[in-house]
């Protein structure tokens, strides 16, 4: 793919993992786009930020873990995880939680990224 | 559900042939799996079949053919890190097949 | 951009999010329950009000009258039917919906 069709796409993360099917659907959506080589970012708003809360033990919910294949999306060159500081900070986290590399941004530094992109999908 | 023989036990597979239940896997299911293939089982083939079974069990997903490819050259060295290779032992699609010897499920990705 | 909001106000914190994210200058549709927002009374209109002062806020008119909320619209909240829904999300370069 050339360069002049490399888009700027962002993932909207912003519900908490297991109560709903959002976060196992954004992860693989962005494992399968992967393939695509564009310009990816997943960011991690409100309660979406429980999704990278370290520690994820699903044994007795009987639910798939999926928490580790967020360290392998690195390997598949999605490496922009950007993770909203109020909702860490209204849900008593900081970065030191996470299961994997961010940078934290405010809501408004978000906001401002967001202008930039081609392509947001919301989960 | 269709369901494979192993000294004469019976495995659960899916409708494509993957094995339903991964914890069942030993290597006797993969050769049997790889019989179905028609893949002759070598060490280069085992190493290959082993280095998936790590990648799932470490990140729980079965790596696209991009990513093993550029995984297996980091971990076995750039002589097995190309595709060249990958398809020489697997003919099929070396995710595709390598993961259904496995006893992964399909790859994440894999079209 | 856009912003498109449809979760009641007094329901989740959608819109709060939405306008914390929003960069002034940029255009918030409100459509679903998330019209409810843009409504006389609720307690969410000081907070809607003072956002129109850097936002241009829209309401989907069909679902607001669909609740019985016509007459009740926020001033300085402009309504648009299905054609002007489309034509904000042909207008602007790309797209968020606060699900």
């Amino acid at each position: 793919m050339g360069e002049g069709t490399v888009k700027k796409i962002m993932y909207v993360n912003r519900k908490a993992p297991y109560g709903t099917i959002y976060a196992l659907e954004s992860l693989e959506v962005v494992l399968i786009a992967a393939a695509f080589d564009q310009d990816v970012s997943l960011v991690f708003m409100d309660d979406g930020v429980y999704q990278l809360k370290k520690g994820h033990q699903t044994k007795g919910i009987e639910v798939k873990n999926f928490q580790p294949t967020y360290r392998a999306l690195d390997d598949y060159d999605v490496n922009k995880l950007y993770v909203e500081k109020e909702a860490l900070e209204a849900r008593g986290l900081s970065e030191a939680d996470m299961c994997v590399p961010v940078e934290v941004k405010s809501a408004a530094e978000i906001g401002k990224l967001m202008e930039e992109q081609d392509v947001l999908l919301s989960f | 559900m269709a369901a494979i023989d192993v000294n004469g036990k019976s495995y659960e597979v899916d409708e494509e042939g993957y094995l339903v239940n991964l914890a069942e896997w030993d290597e006797d299911v993969g050769k049997v799996l790889a019989e179905g293939e028609k893949i002759e089982m070598t060490p280069n083939h085992w190493e290959v079949v082993n280095f998936l079974r790590d990648y799932y069990n470490e990140f729980q997903i079965a790596p696209a053919v991009r990513v093993l490819t550029k995984a297996i050259g980091k971990k076995l060295g750039p002589e097995k890190g190309n595709s060249q290779y990958l398809y020489e032992l697997f003919p099929y699609g070396p995710a595709k097949q390598a993961c259904k010897i496995a006893g992964l499920p399909k790859p994440t990705g894999c079209i | 951009m856009l912003h498109i909001v449809n979760k009641s106000p007094l329901e989740r914190n959608t819109l709060d999010s939405c306008l914390a994210a929003a960069q002034s200058g940029a255009a918030v549709l409100l459509i679903e329950d998330g019209v409810y927002a843009a409504t006389r009374g609720n307690a969410a209109e000081s907070k809607l009000r003072s956002a129109s002062e850097r936002l241009e806020i829209y309401v989907l008119a069909p679902d607001l009258e669909a609740r019985g909320m016509g007459a009740s619209l926020t001033e300085g909240v402009k309504p648009v039917d299905y054609a002007g829904f489309v034509d904000l999300v042909v207008k602007h370069k790309n797209c968020q919906s606060w699900l």
